[in-house]
């Protein structure tokens, strides 16, 4: 939006001021229990300063850096949508009256968050979930107000994880926009300062209190130079050509049934998808039985109970649940959605406890698939 | 229905309740509002929950046209329903909805109709029977052809004569398994196509029932030459929120709350009867 200017990083502090003296809830990454997660921040000293992640298959471990790098690693387990949408929340109490009841909903006043660190594929995945939520006749009316009064610091990544293949899906590493504020963090030599661009009105309107000054031209080109450094050196690549068809056409693939052998059904990759929106609900009642509350939890299409049908599931096998499961993020999500569930993110490689890995799971049904022949197969219209 | 907070259930009177069958009942419900064009489409359906026990979809099996009253035709099979069960005229129903697709009533004009319903399936075809009648000269033959698997089974057996008089619906009922007294058909569904008399070429269906009844029935209207897109089916499927959030009802591409119930089968068929889908 406006030009870019430079914060120097001993003024990265003084953000966080000026946010909480605005009323903000400053939610950014922090170490806890040996991950980087997203958690409340009370200053800068809260971030992980001088630690980066290493990832792969299964593997997630934190190291030090060779530098004081306040954003130099890629994501952790947690995602912005435990923050948006809460993974349990009460929808409404009921109280018995006679034979009547009545309903009192849930009102909340939204929390106001600042996100502070948030990477491009995370703001995808929000826009992913905006459309999930937020498009259609009715609309999650708690992930609404707090997306709306959500404040957005976003920060490019100069480095790409081992997992990461946001490239692949067009969703980073740089962020365009959806951001008020988008930092990008250089350190040189002698230096270590911050890039910094404006997206809103909102974000404007925070840098003017800030203690910076316009970036010089060799800044910003320090800044774009790091982060084509992430884009050349994603961890994983996935070829999404054709890949809706890949999939729907390849419902019988053998493959299914070879991961199927490896998975343990445990649900990790769709806590860890910042993508994944599926919920179920839970009705409880006191001892009393005059009060009743319903709740809405966070849930997996990998549990049996998911497709939970006239005393039986549908989706009994293994096979069948993580079938069901790539399949929408990488083909049936499109039909819904007009575009890919996933960000290239790569938490579900990398949280999977047996190394499961999307991208190569892809590939081999894309291998050995036979679609060329098979007529083809759509969501037919009417 | 608000739809600022479509999580809210509406607690609603219940009218009356009528005993269908020896599991199967209908709770009559006050809707909140009794404007005709606020009311329900045939083949829609409500999330009801029973106090403190929880929420189920039940299509809606009352006439449309009616909107003071809703009708929803209920089997005792789990906890909710079994709560639902205990419930008496004058106690209160939450009530969300409604919700879903509909079943091309007014867009099959002209056409014969050819409906197939299994057991409790019977219940959300019941509302379009009623839109058909009401205009029952702006359609060809209407044919209804309705299993269940025992005589005690059979859903709304004292109307089966109004339409065969009134309405000259040609209403055939079959059975799985037959008791000394019984003196009608034996077998599946599909076993009472021989002998109606409709124009496949000017057919419309509209189906639901088990899932391995209308892959059947589907392949028996397909033979007898009715188009794919002239096929109607409701599905099902598990179910929490009914407005597209909770992701259970998913089949294929299609959520089922939403895009459905009712669908034609053009749009579902690539997946109709991948096992597990």
């Amino acid at each position: 939006m406006s030009d870019q200017v430079v914060m120097e990083r001993n003024e990265l502090n003084g953000l966080f001021t000026a946010l909480q003296s605005q009323g903000y809830t400053i939610i950014g990454p922090t170490i806890l229990d040996g991950a980087i997660v997203y958690d409340e921040l009370a200053s800068d000293k809260d971030l992980p300063e001088g630690w980066t992640d290493e990832q792969d298959g299964g593997i997630y471990r934190l190291k030090k850096r060779f530098d004081k790098a306040l954003f130099g690693f890629v994501v952790g387990p947690y995602t912005w949508k435990r923050f948006l949408d809460p993974p349990e929340k009460r929808l409404w109490r009921a109280e018995r009256d006679g034979k009547d009841f009545h309903i009192v909903p849930e009102n909340e006043t939204p929390p106001k968050y600042a996100f502070l660190g948030v990477r491009s594929c995370e703001i995808h995945a929000m826009a992913i979930q905006d459309r999930v939520f937020l498009q259609g006749e009715y609309h999650n009316t708690t992930y609404k107000s707090r997306r709306e009064s959500a404040l957005i610091i976003g920060v490019q990544c100069v480095q790409a994880g081992g997992t990461c293949f946001c490239v692949s899906m067009n969703t980073g590493p740089k962020a365009l926009s959806g951001f008020d504020l988008a930092l990008t963090e250089v350190i040189e030599e002698n230096r270590h300062y911050f890039v910094v661009e404006s997206g809103t009105i909102r974000g404007e309107t925070i840098i003017a209190g800030l203690a910076v000054r316009p970036a010089k031209k060799t800044e910003v080109a320090e800044a774009e130079k790091r982060i084509s450094h992430a884009a050349e050196n994603m961890g994983r690549s996935l070829n999404t050509e054709g890949v809706r068809d890949l999939l729907v056409k390849n419902h019988d693939h053998a493959r299914w049934d070879e991961v199927a052998n490896r998975c343990l059904s445990c649900a990790n990759c769709t806590m860890v998808c910042p993508t994944c929106f599926c919920s179920t609900v839970e009705d409880v009642t006191d001892i009393t039985g005059e009060h009743a509350e319903r709740w809405q939890k966070q849930d997996s299409c990998f549990t049996l109970d998911f497709s939970y049908l006239h005393g039986g599931s549908v989706r009994s096998s293994t096979r069948s649940r993580y079938r069901q499961w790539l399949t929408h993020k990488l083909a049936t999500w499109i039909d819904q959605f007009d575009e890919s569930g996933c960000t290239g993110c790569g938490r579900c490689i990398t949280w999977c406890p047996v190394a499961i890995d999307l991208t190569e799971e892809v590939e081999a049904i894309r291998k050995s698939s036979s679609m060329e022949s098979d007529p083809p197969i759509e969501k037919g219209k009417s | 229905m608000d739809t600022s907070n479509p999580m809210i259930p509406q607690p609603r009177k219940i009218k009356r309740v009528i005993r269908e069958t020896h599991d199967t009942f209908t709770l009559c419900v006050e809707p909140e509002t009794v404007e005709l064009e606020k009311s329900f489409k045939p083949g829609q359906f409500n999330m009801l929950y029973a106090f403190g026990a929880g929420e189920v979809p039940i299509s809606i099996s009352g006439d449309p046209r009616k909107p003071d009253v809703w009708h929803h035709t209920i089997r005792d099979m789990g906890v909710v329903t079994r709560a639902l069960t205990n419930l008496k005229a004058g106690d209160t129903v939450g009530v969300r909805g409604p919700f879903g697709s509909a079943w091309p009533v007014q867009e099959s004009r002209g056409n014969d109709i050819v409906i197939i319903a299994g057991g409790i399936g019977l219940a959300p075809l019941r509302p379009a029977i009623y839109a058909l009648l009401e205009e029952r000269d702006q359609f060809g033959e209407i044919v209804l052809l309705y299993g269940a698997r025992t005589q005690e089974d059979l859903l709304f057996t004292k109307e089966f004569e109004r339409w065969r008089g009134k309405y000259g619906v040609q209403v055939r009922v079959t059975i799985d398994s037959a008791g000394r007294d019984w003196k009608g058909n034996v077998g599946v569904v599909t076993t009472l196509f021989p002998g109606v008399r409709f124009d496949p070429a000017n057919s419309v269906a509209m189906i639901c029932g088990p899932e391995v009844m209308m892959r059947f029935a589907v392949l028996e209207l397909k033979n007898l030459g009715i188009e794919d897109r002239n096929i109607y089916v409701t599905m099902e499927r598990n179910m929490k929120c009914a407005i597209g959030f909770c992701g259970h009802c998913q089949f294929g591409p299609s959520f089922i709350c939403k895009d459905g119930p009712v669908f034609p089968f053009s749009e579902i068929s690539p997946f109709f009867g991948i096992r597990e889908i």
